[in-house]
């Protein structure tokens, strides 16, 4: 299976507020807040390191989880979030300055 | 407010966390709109450096939404690079206020690329005599429209601002009308803002207590009116706990010299960022504090006033009445005209102006003699 990397969506507003990440959609000012896993995600999503290089060391670690399926729950959260245009995702790296 | 927005404002208000910040970045303007708080002039305004650093600061301070005012905002050559490195660099929610007559179809594209929440424009009339005759400047309403398209066509949130008074009273609806057919939002605020230096003598344009109680009973505008023009019930202590606004709470304003207030009409200063950090400022300045300190039941008429529970009573009005804790005169206006009820600050006035009366009239047959003296 190819990886899958993860960008953050520079068209989206976001700040971290005591530590929840609130996120604001750039496509329809919808807002958002992220969850402790969804906002590690965001926080590593460089468009540069494949998804399971952040599962493995912030994700696992974090929460204990068997690598296996961390990838999977965090590859179902990317594609969620990229539905609501707060992360691009791609099987290529994601060179900042990709359009949504 | 939507409920998430709410529940992070509740949030940020518990950890003093300034959440909304509006900066100024100029003062200067290419407009002269008569009711105008602003003297139009650049005293020294922070350089394109200062003005990022201050970015880093309020990110670091938790800032989220950030609105760029001015004066006219796009007077500052450096202004798509502040507005680029708000967004992309700092990732804030930016909204924009303009009178847009700068903004043709290259810069509505760039702000689009860039993504910015909202641009509000400065519309007083959909007629060009009565809006150019605020503005001062002819063709402004007709290039202010074609920015509006212009930025419409992006896929971006336009809102029309409108100020009521006695220049455009007619013209609210046809603004409405206008913004409608445009497919843009528009909002209606009757408040005059006296000018910077404490001059009150532009408050004169504002609209009459019976303009304005006629304006307040447009179903087409408040909905139902009924509603909207009832008295609240007496405060209750929860009532009279509450915070009298979210100034100095979770907003603040930035003026293009660096100086931080409590809001925009609140001219108090609580410091500069020029030479102290941002953060400090908001979570120790004296003046923030004391601000932040005022509740409801602090208040020194209002308190005792019917309007108390509902009024739209404005503290940065009240401070340039002279008293933080005073009454907004301009908002007992608005209680009044809305409900029909004087405010207790009214009430008072009048009592006062009854008891400066000297002169009593005298039954003629209580005359014994003739006198040229004043008792």
């Amino acid at each position: 299976m190819n990886s899958l990397y993860v960008a953050r969506n520079p068209r989206v507003a976001a700040r971290s507020l005591d530590g929840e990440m609130m996120i604001m959609s750039g496509r329809d000012s919808t807002l958002f807040t992220l969850n402790k896993t969804a906002t590690i995600l965001w926080q590593a999503a460089d468009g540069a390191t494949p998804l399971e290089q952040i599962v493995q060391p912030k994700i696992c670690t974090e929460f204990e989880i068997e690598p296996g399926e961390a990838l999977r729950d965090a590859e179902t959260l990317a594609r969620d979030l990229a539905s609501h245009g707060i992360l691009q995702i791609s099987e290529e790296p994601i060179v900042r300055g990709d359009s949504e | 407010m939507n409920g998430l927005l709410e529940q992070m404002t509740e949030k940020a208000l518990a950890r003093n966390i300034p959440l909304s910040v509006q900066l100024d970045l100029t003062y200067r303007c290419n407009e002269r709109c008569v009711h105008c708080y602003l003297d139009h002039e650049d005293h020294g305004e922070m350089t394109t450096a200062e003005i990022k650093h201050l970015l880093d600061e309020m990110a670091d301070a938790g800032v989220f939404i950030l609105t760029l005012s001015g004066g006219e905002i796009f007077l500052r050559k450096d202004f798509f690079e502040i507005l680029e490195y708000a967004r992309l660099e700092r990732q804030f929610c930016v909204k924009l206020k303009t009178n847009a007559i700068m903004i043709h179809e290259r810069q509505a594209a760039r702000i689009r690329d860039i993504g910015v929440e909202s641009i509000q424009i400065s519309i007083y009339s959909h007629r060009a005599e009565v809006h150019d005759a605020i503005t001062l400047v002819p063709g402004s309403l007709q290039r202010s429209l074609d920015a509006a398209r212009f930025l419409k066509s992006q896929g971006l949130r336009v809102i029309f601002a409108n100020v009521l008074m006695v220049q455009n009273l007619q013209d609210y609806q046809g603004v409405r009308a206008l913004a409608e057919k445009l497919g843009i939002e528009c909002t209606l605020d009757p408040t005059i803002t006296p000018m910077m230096d404490g001059d009150r003598s532009v408050l004169q344009l504002g609209v009459s207590h019976d303009e304005l109680r006629q304006v307040f009973r447009d179903r087409g505008l408040v909905g139902d009116v009924e509603e909207f023009c009832t008295i609240a019930a007496p405060a209750d202590e929860d009532a009279l706990s509450a915070l009298p606004c979210s100034a100095g709470h979770t907003t603040c304003y930035v003026s293009p010299y660096g100086e931080v207030f409590p809001c925009v009409q609140f001219p108090l200063p609580t410091g500069n960022v020029r030479n102290q950090r941002f953060l400090d400022i908001w979570r120790h300045s004296e003046r923030m504090k004391e601000v932040r300190s005022i509740r409801l039941k602090d208040l020194t008429t209002c308190t005792s006033c019917s309007h108390v529970g509902s009024c739209s009573r404005c503290p940065g009005l009240a401070f340039m009445e002279g008293n933080m804790r005073g009454p907004s005169s301009q908002d007992c206006e608005k209680s009044l005209a809305r409900t029909g009820i004087p405010s207790a600050n009214m009430l008072a006035k009048k009592q006062a102006a009854r008891d400066l009366v000297q002169i009593r009239l005298v039954p003629a047959n209580s005359i014994t003699q003739p006198s040229g003296a004043i008792a």
